[in-house]
């Protein structure tokens, strides 16, 4: 392995069929062996710059390059460069660990013997040494991204191109990943350029900050210490997590709480009956505090979450409402399903509302109590239950902002008014009155993020379930999130968080369950 | 990945997996073609006996063909009823006409379904889709961009079944559970369009990336065809000879233009 040199001059790239340039007028020279943070704000061009650079931009038929961008004197080919990106689940390639590593070997027509040594070797530079049929479906996400890390390598390139390489990963993964790529470029044998919010991660490999401007150029270029000490509260500003620059946020004074505003007993949880995913002795979840799941991967957070907040219903055992928020009236009817295998027949007792009740009711309301929110209806959960999911895109369902915010309010039949005020109450609350025409697809991640957790706000729910709300979010986006669900805590609403964010933990961990790998 | 389903090993697992299909092919072209059921019933026979002998287990097999099982008297039963008429009539009720002709048919039919569905169902149970793919690029010199192209997408499948069931219950968390199914449908499909596109042209970025599909390649493991191969080939050759030679020394030869 010999380090690449990286220039560009006046380099610039607009994508075809757009009018603004997706970056312009940078001028830079990378080093043989340097190792590079690029920072800069969303939509400065960070992974534009990183795509032109591994050569997989694309020809002038999918845009048009200004200036020139050359690696060790070429334009960049594809596969000469190794390129690691975000997402662990759209870059494992093949079904076999073997396989995937040996893939990029394949197509640069190394001769058979050499790849599985290779293969092996990079494996192992990685720290993944499993057996080489392993499936990769298998893998975590910590695990997937060394695996992307491994098949980059086996190539033996000159130049590393990391983006956000760990912004989906828990704690542990991003450890792992970022003590492979220390490991890997110790020797300086590879230049490496790495796009990270969270600078902290990368500090003690880097020796060079590079910062982009949104409107093109370079803002800031020199070693760590000198570039934070003249523009971190710049950086912090565009979203950057600057060290000795926090969040700023202090945790609130959590109140008493008024007793269970949910609560589990012996529950089996999973998506279907002959699969259990994890079961459930007994828990509460205290009215008006912030409840947060943490466990391993795979320990059930998400399914349990699911299944408190009504959407799934429960294998075996039950979730029980307080009669605070419980739904009352409807006729009820005994049934009685089969729950398969070792969990044996369960009754379930399914209700049928003649009228649906959109406020929660006095438990002095003469009407049976429903109970159990895995059989409410979907709109009586609107007020009740709110559920954040992981990836907003599952829950956009409409062709605008602003009527992805009032589709909730619109399905509780309120009036026009009282929904035009509320939404535009929201997106200005949201930082998307700008955005309220887009289609919510074409959003930022952080963009989609608020707007998911607006979507659930419109409706005011006593209880706001949210699966990992900070997952890959830049500083600001983060900021605005916890206050967000201080907010709502402040004003009564009970919140349970599925997280593994450390920062958020030390916020909004007043009742903390942390789950057990599930046996 | 659950679409690789638990298969017994078998001697089968010696050949390569374009061998299977090919022999898949060698056995059902004569039974399609042809129909009588002296042929049906020799194939049958010595399908059946050959899958015990490479080590396909018997509660496996009838665990695996039930539903050909289950479809082979509904297509008999079509036959016996409306089948063409000729001989005896034992029934005549408007369109419905049973005849020793159409229950020879009916009979034909049935051992027909099974000749063609039991070889296939187990020729094709258990083959590991990478190692189809390395046959059908290297044995069969299909494209390798189209044939790793498609390994790869159908790797995202089972992430396209986990999305889906997000969508569902996200519906139901929006409220828009209980009512207008198909509009709630319709916003499922599309959402799910643009994450299929998102990830699957992630994914051609990372195996461009890796240098995908830009020169001659070479492959990590070799995708051969052996002595077994030949004779599974062999094998399914005389299995169909004995069948025809069978059908046409009892003299119930009857081929479907005749």
């Amino acid at each position: 392995m010999r380090p690449a040199q990286v220039r560009l001059d006046g380099w610039g790239w607009r994508h075809a069929g757009r009018g603004a340039w997706a970056t312009s007028g940078v001028s830079l020279r990378i080093e043989p062996g340097q190792r590079v943070l690029l920072l800069g704000a969303s939509g400065s061009g960070k992974s534009t710059l990183l795509h032109a650079l591994a050569g997989v931009l694309g020809s002038s038929d999918e845009g048009e390059e200004a200036g020139s961008l050359t690696v060790d004197g070429d334009r960049p080919r594809p596969g000469t460069c190794g390129l690691v990106m975000q997402d662990p689940d759209a870059q494992t390639i093949l079904e076999r660990v073997g396989d995937d590593v040996a893939f990029g070997l394949e197509n640069l027509a190394v001769p058979r013997d050499e790849i599985w040594t290779r293969v092996r070797q990079a494996l192992a530079e990685v720290g993944l040494e499993l057996p080489l049929d392993h499936s990769t479906e298998r893998l975590s996400g910590g695990q997937r991204q060394r695996l992307a890390l491994a098949g980059a390598l086996a190539m033996r390139p000159g130049l590393l191109l990391l983006d956000e390489p760990t912004a989906n990963l828990d704690p542990l993964g991003v450890e792992e990943i970022r003590d492979a790529v220390g490991r890997l470029v110790s020797d300086r044998s590879t230049t490496l350029v790495v796009v990270e919010h969270r600078i902290a991660t990368w500090l003690p490999i880097v020796d060079r900050v590079v910062v982009l401007a949104a409107g093109g150029g370079v803002v800031a270029d020199g070693p760590p210490d000198q570039v934070f000490s003249v523009h971190g509260h710049e950086l912090a500003a565009l979203g950057a997590w600057v060290p000795g620059i926090g969040h700023g946020l202090v945790p609130r004074v959590t109140p008493m709480s008024r007793g269970a505003v949910l609560s589990a007993h012996d529950l089996t949880i999973g998506y279907e009956a002959d699969r259990p995913v994890r079961t459930v002795a007994a828990l509460d979840i205290p009215e008006g505090i912030s409840t947060t799941l943490t466990g391993a991967n795979g320990s059930g957070k998400t399914t349990l979450a699911l299944t408190l907040a009504g959407l799934l219903p429960s294998l075996s055992g039950h979730v029980e409402a307080s009669p605070a928020i419980a739904p009352a009236g409807g006729r009820f009817i005994m049934l009685s399903r089969r729950v398969g295998g070792s969990h044996g027949e369960s009754a379930m007792r399914r209700y049928e509302s003649p009228t649906y009740h959109d406020e929660p009711v006095t438990p002095t309301s003469r009407e049976p109590i429903r109970t159990d929110p895995g059989q409410w209806r979907s709109r009586e959960l609107l007020t009740r239950l709110g559920t954040v999911f992981q990836d907003p895109e599952h829950q956009f369902v409409a062709a605008s902002v602003a009527d992805e915010i009032a589709i909730g309010l619109r399905a509780l039949k309120r009036p026009t008014p009282e929904i035009t005020t509320r939404v535009a109450e929201l997106l200005e609350q949201l930082h998307l009155t700008r955005l309220a025409k887009a289609n919510p697809f074409t959003l930022s991640g952080g963009e989609k993020r608020r707007l998911s957790v607006g979507t659930v706000l419109a409706t005011s729910p006593a209880v706001m379930f949210l699966d990992e709300p900070t997952f890959g979010q830049d500083r600001r986006t983060w900021v605005d999130l916890v206050r967000l669900v201080t907010a709502q805590l402040d004003a009564g609403t009970t919140v349970v968080s599925v997280t593994h964010d450390r920062d958020y933990l030390d916020l909004l961990g007043e009742h903390h369950v942390h789950l057990e790998a599930a046996s | 990945m659950s679409v690789v389903n638990q298969a017994p090993h078998t001697a089968l697992d010696r050949v390569n997996p374009v061998t299977r299909i090919a022999a898949a092919v060698i056995v059902s072209l004569p039974l399609l073609v042809t129909l009588d059921w002296v042929s049906g019933a020799t194939m049958v026979g010595i399908v059946l006996v050959t899958a015990l002998a490479l080590g396909f287990g018997a509660g496996f097999i009838a665990r695996r063909v039930w539903p050909v099982l289950a479809l082979a008297p509904l297509g008999g039963l079509n036959m016996a009823l409306y089948g063409k008429p000729g001989g005896a009539v034992h029934v005549d009720w408007f369109l419905v006409h049973v005849t020793d002709n159409s229950l020879r048919l009916a009979v034909a039919v049935m051992l027909r379904v099974l000749a063609l569905g039991i070889p296939a169902i187990l020729l094709f149970t258990g083959i590991d889709p990478t190692d189809l793919a390395d046959g059908l690029a290297q044995v069969w010199r299909l494209p390798a961009r189209f044939v790793l192209g498609a390994l790869a997408g159908f790797r995202l499948v089972s992430r396209f079944v986990d999305d889906w069931r997000s969508l569902a219950l996200a519906r139901r968390a929006r409220g828009l559970g209980d009512t207008g199914a198909v509009r709630r449908w319709a916003t499922m499909a599309f959402a799910m369009l643009v994450i299929a596109i998102r990830r699957g042209s992630k994914l051609a970025t990372a195996m461009e990336a890796r240098g995908f599909g830009t020169a001659a390649r070479t492959w990590a493991r070799e995708s051969t065809v052996s002595r077994a191969d030949l004779v599974l080939i062999a094998s399914c050759v005389v299995a169909v000879a004995v069948a025809l030679v069978a059908a046409a020394s009892a003299g119930t030869f009857w081929a479907v233009w005749s």
